[in-house]
Formats: structure tokens, sequence, C-alpha cells
């Protein structure tokens, strides 16, 4: 059986596509991934989307919308695609050993935050290590920790710590920050908040647990270990193109390229919404309105194929 | 809370993971994003596999102490133990096939 449209990826890009192309009688199947419902899932309150006065939670949004997409007939399957073929039509995408035929594919896979690639982050992932202050900060009371990052991600982040740790520290490689000017405020007016600037992570120590950082002032090269029990990483998203990356254009970031002003990818009847093909807005409204685009360009290029 | 898996506390942790047939223990908390993704996978596995595997819930927020006592920092933690000792320990949400894999040793 050849799937009218397959959507690859569960935030609200995805979804608002499911929820698009599934009203209009396209029964979608959206490959979620194990990442569901994507970068909200690890976010607590959501002030900023339309509708939610009071703000809501970032993963009862994603079950709202993802309850909304299944409403109108979407079907779902909990894995993370392995490749796709879209060199010939229909398209194939796998799923290990299940492969699945498309005639149109929506690709909302998203940005994944970024590792430091440095000594000890990944053997301590879970023991110290971690990208997610809103799912780890529990771990945390009154313990010093550390966050590595300048941008409003990383502000935020070190912002929630303080509602558990005695201490954060912000390690940022300039001598400002990227961030907001508000959340740069709030940060730096913040009893319990330090900022070493000009300063980079060289190696995360611990034997099983986080005990502190070697962190190198990249003016003056010189390197210090400092103390630690925690060390969270907020240094930016990857865009998640690795899957796609010999079939589809992307730019030099990984960002897939797309049309201005439609989501059509470099290759026919493929769309791109959301964090995925997004370096400048990366708002969960703004990837479901690229999500609702990407149903509707595939619509009508499904049309205009019969 | 799926039907096949079971709740277990500070109170009855011991007793519960004492048993010869493995135990996997969920810790998570209803914040947690990653972690409800684990419930419908976990609720699968724990009724596939009746009599060989019991799986139960911890919430890290109600129970502190075995949280701490086991070094939990960060959710999902999935921890096996048999006879009471801790067997295998996963950090993080993963798919039913790679936990299924994973689960395998102890699921003869």
């Amino acid at each position: 059986m050849t799937e009218k449209v397959l959507i690859i990826g569960s935030g609200p890009a995805g979804l608002t596509a499911a929820i698009y192309a599934a009203r209009a009688d396209l029964s979608p199947l959206m490959i979620e991934g194990m990442e569901r419902g994507g970068q909200l899932m690890i976010t607590t309150d959501v002030e900023n989307y339309p509708g939610f006065p009071d703000g809501v939670m970032g993963p009862d949004l994603m079950e709202q919308m993802r309850k909304q997409a299944e409403r109108f007939g979407t079907r779902i399957i909990s894995s993370d695609v392995t490749s796709v073929d879209f060199s010939q039509r229909p398209f194939t995408v796998s799923v290990g050993q299940d492969t699945y035929s498309a005639e149109s594919v929506v690709i909302s896979t998203g940005a994944s935050a970024r590792w430091l690639g440095v000594e000890g982050e990944e053997r301590l992932r879970g023991f110290g290590v971690s990208a997610c202050a809103t799912c780890d900060g529990f771990f945390f009371k009154e313990k010093e920790l550390l966050v590595i990052g300048g941008g409003d991600t990383a502000l935020e982040e070190a912002l929630f710590l303080t509602k558990f740790a005695s201490k954060v520290t912000v390690v940022h490689r300039r001598d400002e920050f990227r961030a907001s000017p508000i959340m740069a405020d709030r940060v730096l007016d913040h009893p319990k908040i330090d900022v070493l600037w000009n300063s980079v992570v060289d190696e995360i120590l611990g034997d099983t647990l986080v005990s502190g950082a070697k962190i190198r002032n990249v003016e003056t090269d010189e390197v210090t270990d400092f103390t630690a029990d925690g060390v969270f990483v907020a240094i930016g998203h990857t865009p998640n193109t690795k899957v796609f990356a010999d079939q589809l254009k992307l730019d030099e970031a990984g960002y897939l390229l797309t049309e201005p002003g439609t989501t059509f990818t470099s290759v026919e009847g493929v769309f791109a919404a959301g964090d995925v093909t997004d370096k400048i807005y990366r708002q969960a409204v703004t990837a479901a309105g690229m999500g609702c685009q990407a149903a509707l360009d595939s619509q009508r290029w499904l049309h205009e194929q019969a | 809370m799926g039907q096949n898996t079971t709740t277990v506390t500070d109170a009855d942790f011991a007793s519960t993971i004492s048993s010869d047939t493995p135990t996997l223990v969920d810790f998570w908390a209803e914040w947690c994003g990653p972690c409800k993704i684990m419930d419908g996978p976990l609720d699968e596995i724990a009724g596939e596999n009746d009599g060989k595997l019991t799986v139960a819930k911890l919430n890290v927020d109600e129970n502190p102490t075995t949280m701490s006592a086991y070094g939990v920092m960060s959710i999902p933690t999935l921890i096996i133990f048999q006879g009471g000792e801790e067997k295998r320990r996963f950090v993080g949400a993963r798919s039913k096939n790679q936990l299924t894999t994973e689960l395998s040793d102890f699921l003869s």
C-alpha cells in the first residue's frame, strides 16, 4: 500500500501537518520518532502559544495536538526512521526492517540539543551531565551546577535551575550573552548565578558522578578545575537531518533547504516544516504554521499529479 | 498508568526487588515529558512477559529515599533488579524494540 502523505516527526510542525492532511481525507501516516512530541516535551510552561492565556505545560500541549491529529484519522508509528529513498517515486521510508511507501513526504524532524563533544561528557550523561534542566534539575537540590552556553535556552535553564541548586555558574565563550536583554538582566541580577565569561569547557571531570569541569579562559588560555555536581549543556541545537543528507539539499549548518515562501525541498513531493528547516524563528507557533503550509503544499501537489 | 505495570514505593521497594523474577523499575515523575513516552512500551513489555518480568513504576517525587539510594540523577531511568541486586541500568527514553533487545538476557 502506498501512503498519500507520510509525516516524519511529531512536534508542532508534524502534528499540525497531520491535522490538516487528515482533515483533507489523506489519512496520513506519522512516524513520530523516539523523541515524540519534540522539544516541547522537555519544556515546562509555554506562555506564548496563542489560546492559552494562563500558559500551558509543553507535554500537555503536545498531547492535545496528538489527540487532535488522531481524532481525524492520523495513524502513528512510534519509532525513528532509519533510512529513506527519495530517488524514485513512490518514495520509500524505512524503520528498521519495515519499509513504507508514500507519494509525498513531510519532514518535520526538528532539532535536538547539541553536545560539547568533550572528554567525560558522554560517559557521565545521566550521572550529572544533562541537556535538559526541566528533566533533571530536580535531582540537584542544594547542589552546585554549571550551565554551558549564552543563548536564551542556556539562560532559561540557569534561571530554572536556581529553584533547586545552591549555586549556578554560567560558562560562556564570549564576553556578552547572545540571549535577549530581558533574560540577560534576570541572570546577571540573580543572587545565585555567577558568570564565567570568555570560557569554554575542555573536559568534564568525575569518576562515576560529575565532580567538576576543566574550564579554559579563551583569552588567557589559563585552565582551572572547577568543582560542580552537575553540568547542563545548552549550546544550541542541530537539525535532525542526518538520515536525509544524501537525498536532499541542506545548508552548511545542516538545515533542509526549501524554496523561499514554500515548504518545497530540493525533491519534488518532499516537504519540510518546523525547526528542521527554520534557524530563524524556531517557535512552536511558527513550526505549527509551517506544518499547515506543508500539508497544504502536499495536498495541492498530489492533486496536480493526479 | 498501564494495566500491566505495578507501583512501587519507598516502603515496599526492598521486598519488590528481592524476587528471583527480574524486576524492571521505572523511575519517573509527572513533570517529565520523556517519561510519558515510556508508558506505552513498558505496559506492553509487562503484558508480553507476564510471569517472566515484573515492571514496577516508582514516582521519584513521592519516593525520594529510593531515588537517592540508587543515585538516580536523570529520568526516565530504568533499573533491572534480580534477587535484590541491581543488574543493569538504562538512562533515557528508548523504543520498545530497543528495550526488548536490551532486556533479552533477562527474559529467557
